[in-house]
């Protein structure tokens, strides 16, 4: 029997022919990713092991990104042990302030994660480079410590599920609207421990960004994975940045599912997830008059230049309603420069919003943007659980840049049109 | 005989690494302060009433959300000495066996285990006793490579026996 795209990259990194789903294997890394959350716990386990080297210098990535420019003082112990961990064994994937961005921005973007390659980064959000057509998948600390010691990991191969898009999208619906509606209809263990394969038309037409925003939240289904294929869009975006070579790899026709999903989309509306669950997800026209404080536009789902580029596009001419604050952070500081050279900052100041330096900040509570008891935000976050972006009496709803934008104007959750944008 | 015996805290459905320990208290890493925080944000009183040995119990997908394993410490370090789940999320699931927290997968165990009921767990066999209801349950086995990866005392002593240290 055929095998999946996710079946042939563990396959191969296992040195076998086949896997089965279900099958444990041991498994060959080429990248190994921690932040300054995640980091400092892996490499108190690192040492407790006792070798004296990492398994590959260039192959292991340290990123603070979750609490920095350093937040406080703890924070800045824990990026601390980041940075002396870096120097004392000469990672070459070290990231510091000013070059620093949001981790699964960065990777892509300086080509160290490749198709065919098999990543495990001890953060949920490592799925993201499934949009490269790699396996990479979300491990803990523990974990992240064993694979900087061996260049391994043990897995158990996943079943994959097959969702299949139909249709043009509308204007303003994309990878955020297509991820939160799956996920509206699979709930949030709807893909336990399975890939989730993504194709169908809809998805040859998506931009690389958009799919990295779907991939990006396949761990909001419980998924181990998320992946797409290899295309043209693909081979545009790795091929200027790639420094080695790469292995692309294609699910054969009758390599078996779990199960298949096939959804026409073309007359999908923008998707709003309500608290506290990724699964609570609305179409816009049902989400009545619910009043924001706050509209979070960034993070790694929806911090790349296209996001700001659809945010931009609504907010151009348009002010900020009094009432809301409106952050904005890019993902990278080559996404940064991007949206700076475009012009994209002057419609963002016009229109009174906030601009930060990259860093994940409110998406998790961290800083830059928490909510105070009772307040509510629209984000293109990833998640909406009690207490994420601050009080655990405050509410967060996920939505596209272009809806998060338009609800910033509107002061309430909104769609581009009802601020005047067609 | 490898058997915990302790008083049952009940938890629902998807429970996620957000209410299991907040972010705000992720600029530490030490298990004594993030156990001060456990549950919090799903039961504000819960670290300071759970006791030595307590068991958690809960209903699907435990877990879910981030991969931080501050989860599963603050849990451990919390002194619960076991969670049994209707299922859990992945993540969460190999972050405890990498630790050392033991955990179960029942869903009979999950829908017919009340808060306060005293639970006795065989680890070696997965078999669960109510010993308030006088009712016992099977969790699914672990896969053999689990088993001997809980054996061994957790990942970190694993790999410190292939490398031969």
């Amino acid at each position: 029997m055929g095998m999946t795209i996710t079946e042939k990259i563990l396959a191969a990194h296992a040195g076998k022919t086949t896997v089965v789903p279900g099958e444990l294997i041991n498994a060959k890394l080429d990248l190994v990713l921690g932040n300054d959350i995640t980091a400092p716990v892996a490499i108190k386990e690192f040492e407790k092991i006792g070798v004296d080297r990492v398994f590959d210098q260039a192959k292991i990535a340290l990123i603070p990104d979750h609490f920095t420019p350093n937040k406080d003082i703890k924070s800045a112990e824990q990026a601390k042990i980041l940075r002396e961990f870096a120097h004392k064994y000469g990672i070459v994937n070290y990231f510091e302030v000013g070059q620093m961005g949001i981790e699964h921005c960065l990777l892509p973007e300086k080509g160290l994660v490749l198709p065919g390659d098999l990543v495990i980064g001890a953060d949920s959000h490592t799925c993201t480079y499934g949009a490269l057509g790699a396996f990479a998948t979300g491990i803990g600390s523990t974990d992240m410590a064993a694979g900087m010691a061996l260049g391994e990991a043990w897995f158990k191969a996943p079943e994959s599920i097959k969702f299949i898009y139909y249709g043009k999208l509308p204007k303003w619906v994309g990878g955020k609207d297509l991820i939160l509606f799956t996920i509206g209809k699979i709930g949030v263990d709807g893909a336990l421990y399975r890939a989730m394969e993504f194709t169908g038309e809809s998805i040859a037409a998506l931009s690389m960004d958009g799919r990295f925003t779907m991939a990006n939240m396949a761990i909001e289904a419980g998924a181990k994975n998320g992946i797409f294929h290899v295309d043209e869009k693909t081979l545009e975006y790795v091929k200027p940045r790639a420094k080695r070579n790469f292995n692309v790899y294609v699910s054969d026709p009758d390599a078996h599912y779990a199960q298949v999903y096939e959804w026409d989309v073309s007359q999908l509306e923008p998707q709003v997830a309500f608290p506290h669950l990724p699964e609570n997800v609305k179409p816009l026209s049902e989400c009545g008059n619910v009043s924001i404080d706050q509209a979070i536009i960034g993070s790694c789902t929806n911090g790349r230049i296209e996001d700001l580029r659809e945010a931009a596009a609504v907010l151009k001419g348009k002010k900020v309603n009094p009432n809301v604050r409106l952050i904005i952070i890019p993902g990278t500081q080559e996404i940064w420069r991007q949206a700076m050279r475009e012009g994209l900052f002057e419609i963002f100041i016009d229109a009174g919003a906030a601009v930060s330096t990259p860093t994940c900040g409110p998406c998790l509570g961290g800083h830059m943007g928490i909510l105070a008891k009772g307040e509510r935000a629209v984000a293109t976050t990833n998640r909406n659980f009690v207490g994420r972006m601050g009080h655990p009496e405050s509410e967060v709803y996920l939505a596209s840049p272009a809806v998060a934008a338009a609800s910033a104007v509107a002061g309430k959750i909104a769609g581009p049109e009802e601020v005047g944008v067609k | 005989m490898n058997k915990l015996r302790g008083k049952v805290w009940r938890f629902g459905n998807d429970v996620d690494t957000d209410l299991i320990i907040p972010a705000r208290y992720l600029n530490t890493s030490d298990p004594k302060e993030l156990a001060q925080h456990c549950l919090e944000d799903a039961d504000p009183t819960f670290a300071g009433k759970v006791g030595q040995g307590d068991i958690i119990v809960a209903g699907k997908n435990f877990g879910c959300g981030s991969s931080r394993e501050h989860a599963p410490i603050a849990i451990k370090a919390a002194g619960v000495s076991c969670v049994i789940a209707a299922s859990f999320a992945r993540i969460f699931y190999r972050n405890a066996l990498n630790i050392g927290l033991p955990i179960l997968e029942s869903a009979e165990a999950s829908n017919n285990i009340a808060e306060g009921d005293q639970v006795e767990v065989d680890l070696d066999t997965g078999k669960i006793t109510n010993l308030t209801k006088n009712e016992s349950y099977q969790a699914t086995a672990f896969p053999q490579f689990m088993q001997e990866l809980i054996n061994t005392g957790g990942l970190i002593e694993y790999v410190k026996k292939r490398i031969g240290k």
